[in-house]
């Protein structure tokens, strides 16, 4: 069986990177062979190059001048612009540009935190509870999971506009905490993991509905409450429509909608708007790889389950 | 209620069959649990149900209230115009969005980007799960967060990043390029958008193919050894099978997101005006809904929306009703 990987080298580039997943073996028994480990780890690392290099390069380009960036090589660094860039950003965001990042920050953390006890409230009753209406409940928030969140935005601006809350922070928070994928994990994984005997036993000991919930229940939730908050806390951050059509006051802007007036304004300083996209992106970057371990374990659940 | 019709023996416990017919104090008992468990599942439901009718189910109302209306001037204003007032036009705004051509032409815009994006997407994102679940290399963890790393950056800041990657005079690597070639023109602004949403999506879909494919237990592909399959039929026969649901869900979900197209075209005509404002739907949307584009409105604008939901609804429909006739045949 491994002498399809001894012929790879006479096939054509492509299909040796195809052929790469077959050196999937039990780990003692076979290893891949050298050709196809080479050819599987040159596609891993030229995927990887093309991921993360245009990031490096943001990188670099956040430390130029406009004259540096078109002149110079792209990888490496050439005059220090960087506190200049900083100062025209600054200037051109009239001194905002620290309370947009604030402001994402405020909108993504109260989104995520009353999006997620919503949702895992409401997993948990669908998982651990009988009521009427659940099946039609649980139809609803399933179908929501596939509606076109995008399409909803602009009626959701009339509505909005009629309970006087457009350019308000609650424009914001309220669609966003509303998370059906939320609920659905949620649900997954009270199924799995809170067992009924044990509400059962902490109901004959006398614990009322409430404080089994948040003594016992989110606890054991404490992985898909993590994921669930990532989930609306990256999704928040990232919107762009929303604020768009709710948000007008220069005040209330999220770092993405204050950045991206930069695009249009008349040459501007390349490497200040790469700055600004740089230093919006990292409060994300590093919450999500402190994360990142809950998030996939999340996933596993959402992927397996569903 | 329920459908089991066989007969259960007295000493069951029938979860949700209150017409068996049980000894009284338990029914009793069962009654009152159960009207207690429905009042404290509901209190448990009511705040995400509340926050959904307000996000979900009311603007869906309001799209189709407002879709039935247009914003027309009273009439004879003082200065020419008048108030402007919601008035009813029944099915006009359907029949001005179906007749629309730059509707169309933006909808033809997003399938044609749908269908060169998607593929390649998740044909990448599936053989790097599979290249990372294969025993290339010791410490994947690496590679994961790289390959990760893009989701964790906005659309609209990716799409502005691109943008300075895609403009000649300050992009590292045009110069690599033919000269003259141009990423941002009529025949290329599609693809070069592809690239931004493939960059960004790849390594989430990694993921979720990943996850899928780690709850495998590894004595299946050694019993599939045994047996005398290749690594390469492992994969196709065993793994990707086994990551099926995953990838239609992630198509599904693509499919979605492509429909409702905005980020990337809009920071793309920020800088290429070119582009018009009505480069994909969501645009034309948007902008109708603003007053950009006329006819403007709310009436115009809903009906859009309304089109939109109602095509991706369709296309999903028609995406996984094909998946199913496949699976069931294979």
């Amino acid at each position: 069986m491994s002498v399809d990987l001894v012929t790879v080298p006479k096939r054509p580039q492509k299909e040796r990177r195809q052929k790469a997943p077959a050196a999937d073996l039990p780990p003692k028994s076979v290893l891949p062979g050298p050709v196809a480990r080479v050819a599987g780890i040159g596609a891993l690392v030229v995927a990887t190059l093309y991921f993360v290099a245009p990031v490096v390069w943001v990188m670099f380009a956040a430390t130029k001048n406009n004259r540096d960036l078109s002149s110079t090589f792209g990888f490496w660094f050439a005059d220090w612009n960087l506190v200049t860039n900083y100062e025209s950003l600054m200037s051109w965001t009239q001194g905002l540009f620290w309370q947009w990042v604030g402001n994402s920050i405020f909108y993504s953390l109260t989104a995520g935190l009353i999006g997620t006890l919503f949702a895992v409230m409401a997993g948990y009753a669908i998982a651990k509870f009988d009521f009427p209406g659940k099946q039609i409940a649980v139809g609803v928030i399933m179908a929501g999971l596939l509606l076109p969140v995008a399409l909803l935005t602009v009626p959701l601006y009339l509505e909005f506009q009629a309970l006087g809350l457009v350019d308000t922070v609650w424009a914001i928070i309220i669609p966003s905490a509303v998370s059906p994928f939320g609920v659905f994990l949620a649900m997954v994984y009270a199924e799995s993991s809170v067992p009924s005997e044990l509400l059962e036993a902490a109901r004959i000991d006398g614990a009322g509905e409430t404080r089994i919930f948040f003594t016992i229940v989110l606890r054991l939730l404490a992985p898909a409450m993590v994921t669930i908050f990532l989930f609306v806390f990256v999704a928040t951050w990232n919107n762009f429509l929303l604020p768009l059509l709710m948000v007008s006051s220069q005040e209330l802007k999220p770092v993405t909608l204050g950045l991206f007036g930069m695009v249009s304004y008349f040459a501007p300083d390349k490497g200040a708007v790469m700055l600004g996209a740089l230093l919006g992106v990292v409060p994300l970057i590093l919450l999500f790889f402190t994360l990142q371990r809950y998030f996939q374990s999340g996933l596993a659940a959402g992927a397996v389950k569903g | 209620m329920t459908m089991t019709t066989n007969a259960l023996p007295e000493s069951a416990p029938p979860e949700r069959k209150p017409a068996a017919p049980p000894a009284r104090p338990v029914n009793a008992k069962r009654k009152r649990r159960f009207g207690s468990q429905a009042a404290t599942g509901w209190l448990f439901m009511a705040p995400f149900a509340i926050l959904f009718i307000v996000v979900f189910v009311v603007p869906i109302g309001v799209s189709i209230r407002s879709a039935l209306f247009a914003q027309k001037p009273a009439g004879d204003g003082l200065y020419g115009g008048g108030e402007i007032v919601d008035t009813f036009v029944g099915f006009d705004n359907f029949a001005l969005a179906l007749g629309s051509d730059v509707f169309w032409l933006g909808m033809g815009r997003v399938t044609l980007y749908a269908l060169f994006q998607i593929p390649v997407m998740i044909v990448a994102a599936l053989g790097l799960a599979l290249l990372l679940d294969s025993f290339l290399v010791r410490r994947p963890t690496v590679f994961r967060l790289a390959f990760f790393l893009p989701y964790a950056i906005p659309g609209v800041i990716a799409a502005m990043m691109w943008l300075y990657l895609y403009t000649p005079e300050v992009s590292p690597f045009m110069q690599l390029l033919p000269e003259g070639t141009d990423l941002m023109g009529p025949g290329t602004v599609l693809l070069s958008m592809s690239n931004m949403t493939t960059w960004t999506y790849t390594g989430y879909n990694m993921l979720i193919f990943l996850a899928a494919l780690q709850t495998v237990p590894r004595e299946l592909y050694e019993a599939a050894r045994l047996d005398g399959a290749s690594g390469w039929q492992i994969a196709m026969k065993i793994k990707v099978p086994l990551v099926r649901s995953a990838a239609l869900l992630a198509v599904l979900l693509s499919i979605i997101g492509t429909v409702q197209l905005f980020n990337e075209p809009v920071v793309m005509e920020a800088a290429n005006p070119w582009m018009g404002k009505a480069y994909t739907p969501m645009m034309l949307t948007y902008n109708s809904m603003m007053g950009a584009i006329s006819p403007s409105g709310t009436g115009p604008a809903s009906a859009y929306s309304l089109l939109m939901a109602a095509i991706a609804g369709a296309l999903a429909i028609v995406y996984a009703l094909l998946q199913r006739r496949k699976g069931a045949s294979a």
